[in-house]
């Protein structure tokens, strides 16, 4: 699969999320930033509990051990690693790789875990 | 399966229709024919009243020929039964149609019962039971001045309100010598009496009508027992229901002495094949005059003809109501008959309430209850009487004033109540979750749905919760979220002492994990009202609620309603047309609020900055109705216009909205000022209410509307408007300052030590020697107030985040309007689905936009 060019570094909000646009699908794209190491991750922007596109609004933290977003429409938590819903563990979004070369963020538009529904 | 049975339902009133229904729900297959003597199908009686007050006879009908026909329910009007045969199984109309049927129901339910005075019959004597009784009632008030009703009992006594609405000089006689006898005692018929009587109705008690005769100024003239005599225009008997049997008789059923079809606990009849329900049935000697226990054995008949298992087995005759505007409420042994029951009585005489509670002999359960004037009470004391549950200590506290503030104790309530409605979750259902190994708030939502719809009983819940923890012993720690081991009142006062200005470095020094939804919005708001902070600074930006990011409010498709303040609801005809040019360029859904204000809905992330840009420009500010802030102080017109103002509430309210605008709180605050006692701006259900007096202001604190509504308590009077704002600082910086997370100032006020006294305590006598202090801090904030949009519109940095795609101009493509009464609302899924090529507003939008740039 091939990587994507989405935005510069610059335009992702520490401790928050942006959305972008790849290949027609909405990705959420979070910059957490509780130390120098910069760690950033990317789920499909599609609530499909509120059936909105809202995830890159959501806010982002922890619960437990995983790294989660909360859906700003109804509050569930989806899993930044595995996408899976915490509460509803048989709903799961889309988890998309991503890195960070020269300043840019990249994307890449095959899936990484393969469970999530297209939908 | 068996054959598809033939069902015959004879009568079309509430009962037979709830009946109609639950069955067509349950057996979608089932023939169903239905004979209804009256005009039209099914339409509520209970608010029958409506109909002179401009209910149409539309909006009271419970069901149309049209649904009937779309369910498959066959249906006769105007038709009405002439015989039964059993052994046939057939039924015979007046009109000779013949109907077969496997299984007969009864739902004849009841007629007016006309006493057997002489003179009873003649052509302005009516009964109020039906819609064309209802037509004959108004043909004839158009023709009478004065009219009488015969029957002080409830359905009276709503024939009363029925009378008065069509402008009559209104009677009621009552043969016992107080009104509504089954429901009240001697002194709640008393009290009740007294306040009808203040309405404009004259109420006769202890009078027994013996002929109604020609009258002298009226048409009639009513001759009572004792001598005396009232002249009327118009007669109305309500005196009472008396089953329709008479059918049930002729065909041989088993009627009761007094009438009435006797049924069994599964309401049948004596024949099997014939069910009866509602008002004509009789059930162990009893007939149930309500509505509630007539849908219960509809569907107990429902339940016998299909999967079977539910049965009759009585019901709660309990029942509150307001009756020409006075509420009345009664519970189970309201005459305190049982053997050994003890009273407790509350009278006001100057509100004119009465409270009375019916206890067991050992003081432990409930067994009664009578409220007149005042029913708030009566919730909790039929759960009380229904659930059988042990009353606590002092039970006298259930019936008076909540002057020492009346805890919300969730672990007091039944396990039936309702937590969610949306969901309808019971409390019952979150403690089955708890036994099942649930102990924290997200496993319980998750595993029962409470919270998840609006969002709404979510302070209950968590209170319910707590409560039903620390019942089982389980130590409840006050913490916000597993992230920081401290209540929000103990954060804050981190946050103050330690001068700590970012979410990191409180989560560094005091809490531990990344943070989450619960406490970073928390610590948004502490460090907001601690400091002041623009909300959207880069550190505090990850912190809030997509509310408060994008400072708007986002809808369930994920965009957003703008809301401009319009403080105290005053605006120029020239901001209204900026408004309205607004919405139109926009294409924006308009509604006028509940705070006097406008919302424009259907606004996209990125259309957000040009919508503002306009606003601000035109000189409006952020209404922050996103924020858990200031919403609105809600003012009547006042003494500058209003014949009966005594000060200029409009002026109070925007003086009172532009202070506290902005201001972070725990929970949303709303405010309003009436501008004399009538109170036409609502400010006693307000967090903050003020109302006029001739010297000054009286100041009402701690009330809201909402899930749980609360009248605000009267705090201090005939405040000059320095001392006024003086307390509202004070209070509001304490409850600031000492409140839980999303804890209105009600809740906040009812779980103070002390309760209101406490309050006054702390902020009129200043025993704490505080007030200095939160005046001071108010101050501060005041002071530092900037307009969050101005700030942002002026934020390039801020500005880049109002767009949908970071690397794209295109819209969500996921938002479609349709158009709906000339204006736009959000498409349903399948409207996206059918129309998933135009997207007009998308158009519209990006022209808009186009021009802005």
């Amino acid at each position: 699969m091939a990587w994507a060019d989405i935005c510069a570094f610059e335009d992702l909000v520490e401790n928050s999320g942006i959305c972008a646009l790849l290949n027609g699908q909405q990705v959420a794209v979070f910059l957490l930033a509780p130390s120098d190491e910069p760690q950033v991750y990317a789920v499909g922007n599609y609530d499909p509990l509120g059936n909105a596109n809202v995830l890159s609004r959501g806010i982002l933290g922890s619960i437990g051990e995983q790294i989660v977003v909360a859906s700003p429409l109804y509050k569930q938590h989806f899993s930044l690693t595995t996408g899976q819903c915490l509460e509803q563990p048989d709903v799961v979004i889309p988890v998309y790789r991503v890195k960070l070369q020269q300043g840019r963020v990249w994307l890449n538009a095959g899936q990484q875990n393969q469970q999530a529904s297209a939908a | 399966m068996q054959q598809t049975k033939q069902i015959l339902v004879i009568g079309n009133g509430m009962v037979g229709h709830h009946f109609v229904e639950q069955l067509r729900a349950k057996d979608p297959l089932v023939q169903i024919t239905v004979l209804c003597g009256e005009a039209q199908l099914a339409y509520d009686r209970v608010h029958l009243s409506g109909y002179f007050s401009g209910t149409s006879a539309e909006q009271l009908a419970l069901t149309t020929e049209e649904a009937y026909k779309a369910s498959g329910i066959q249906y006769r009007l105007n038709c009405w039964v002439e015989q039964i045969n059993r052994e046939q199984q057939l039924v015979v109309t007046s009109h000779g149609g013949q109907f077969y049927y496997d299984e007969l129901v009864f739902a004849t339910g009841s007629y007016a019962f006309v006493p057997p005075i002489p003179g009873n019959d003649q052509p302005h004597c009516l009964v109020y039971r039906t819609l064309q009784d209802l037509d004959a009632i108004a043909q004839s008030a158009a023709l009478s001045k004065v009219g009488v009703v015969i029957g002080g009992g409830l359905l009276g006594l709503e024939a009363a309100n029925a009378l008065k609405q069509l402008g009559l000089q209104t009677h009621v006689v009552e043969f016992a010598p107080q009104l509504m006898a089954v429901q009240l005692d001697q002194a709640g018929g008393q009290m009740l009496s007294q306040k009808i009587t203040e309405l404009g109705v004259q109420v006769h008690t202890g009078k027994a009508t013996q002929a109604i005769v020609a009258g002298a100024e009226c048409r009639y003239q009513l001759k009572f027992a004792d001598g005396e005599c009232l002249e009327a225009d118009l007669v109305l008997f309500s005196a009472g229901i008396r089953p329709y049997d008479q059918l049930a008789r002729s065909c041989g059923l088993a009627v009761g002495e007094r009438g009435g079809i006797v049924v069994n606990d599964q309401c049948q009849t004596s024949d099997p094949h014939i069910y009866a329900i509602g008002e004509c049935a009789l059930w162990q000697q009893k007939i149930f005059g309500l509505v509630a226990p007539g849908y219960q054995m509809a569907r107990v008949v429902v339940s016998q003809l299909t999967a079977g298992g539910l049965s009759f087995s009585g019901a709660d005759m309990s029942t509150k109501l307001k009756l020409l505007g006075v509420e009345v409420g009664s519970i189970g042994d309201a005459h305190a008959r049982t053997p050994g029951a003890l009273s407790y009585v509350f009278t006001d005489p100057r509100a004119q309430v009465y409270k009375k509670m019916v206890v067991s002999k050992d003081g432990k359960r409930l067994l009664g209850a009578v409220l007149v004037g005042d029913t708030s009470n009566y919730d909790s004391l039929l759960q009380y009487a229904l659930n059988d549950m042990l009353l606590p200590k002092q039970p006298e506290q259930l019936i008076l004033p909540a002057t020492s503030g009346a805890p919300l104790a969730a672990l007091t309530l039944p396990n039936s109540a309702t937590i969610c409605s949306c969901h309808n979750v019971a409390k019952s259902d979150i403690v089955a979750a708890m036994d099942g190994g649930s102990c924290d708030l997200a496993g319980i939502k998750s595993c029962t749905k409470a919270s998840t719809g609006c969002g709404g009983c979510t302070a209950l819940l968590k209170s319910v919760v707590d409560d039903e923890l620390k019942s089982r012993g389980v130590e409840v720690k006050n913490h916000l979220c597993e992230h920081f081991a401290y209540s929000r009142q103990e954060l804050l006062h981190l946050v103050q002492v330690g001068g700590i200005k970012t979410f990191a470095e409180l989560l560094s020094r005091h809490g531990q994990g990344l943070g989450c939804d619960i406490c970073k919005p928390t610590v948004g708001s502490i460090l907001a009202s601690s400091w002041n902070d623009y909300v959207l600074k880069k550190p505090h930006v990850g912190l809030q609620d997509t509310n408060d990011t994008f400072l708007a409010n986002m809808q369930k498709d994920g965009s957003y309603s703008v809301v401009p303040r319009i403080a105290g609801g005053e605006i120029t005809a020239e901001k209204l047309l900026v408004i309205g040019q607004v919405a139109l360029d926009f294409n924006l859904y308009t509604k006028i609020t509940g705070g006097q204000r406008i919302d424009l809905f259907g606004a996209r992330l990125e259309q957000l900055p040009a919508i503002w840009q306009r606003l601000v420009d035109a000189g409006f500010e952020t209404g922050h109705a996103y924020g858990k802030s200031l919403r609105t102080v809600k003012s009547c017109v006042g003494s500058t216009w209003c014949r009966y103002g005594v000060q200029d509430s409009v002026g109070q309210a925007i003086a009172i909205e532009n202070r506290y605008k902005g201001l972070r709180a725990p929970h949303k605050i709303k405010m309003a000022v009436s501008g004399c006692t009538r109170e036409c701006a609502e400010a006693q259900s307000k967090d903050i209410g003020i109302i006029a007096t001739e010297n000054g202001w009286n100041l009402y604190v701690c009330g809201n509307g909402g899930m749980r509504p609360r009248h605000a308590d009267l705090f201090a009077t005939d405040l000059d408007t320095d001392t006024l704002i003086r307390y509202i600082d004070r209070i509001l910086m304490l409850y600031i300052r000492t409140a839980d997370r999303l804890q209105r100032t009600s809740v906040w006020m009812e779980k103070l030590d002390g309760g209101l006294d406490y309050l006054r305590k702390v902020i009129i006598d200043d025993e704490l020697g505080l007030a200095a202090e939160l005046e001071n801090q108010m101050a501060a904030l005041v002071n530092t107030y900037a307009c969050e949009w101005k700030a942002t519109l002026d934020d390039p940095q801020a500005l880049k985040r109002f767009r949908q795609f970071v690397n794209s101009p295109d819209a969500d493509e996921n938002i479609v309007f349709v158009e709906e009464r000339a204006q736009i609302r959000p498409a349903t899924a399948e409207e996206k689905r059918q129309w998933q090529q135009q997207i007009p507003v998308t158009e519209i939008a990006v022209k808009a936009l186009a021009e802005e740039n």
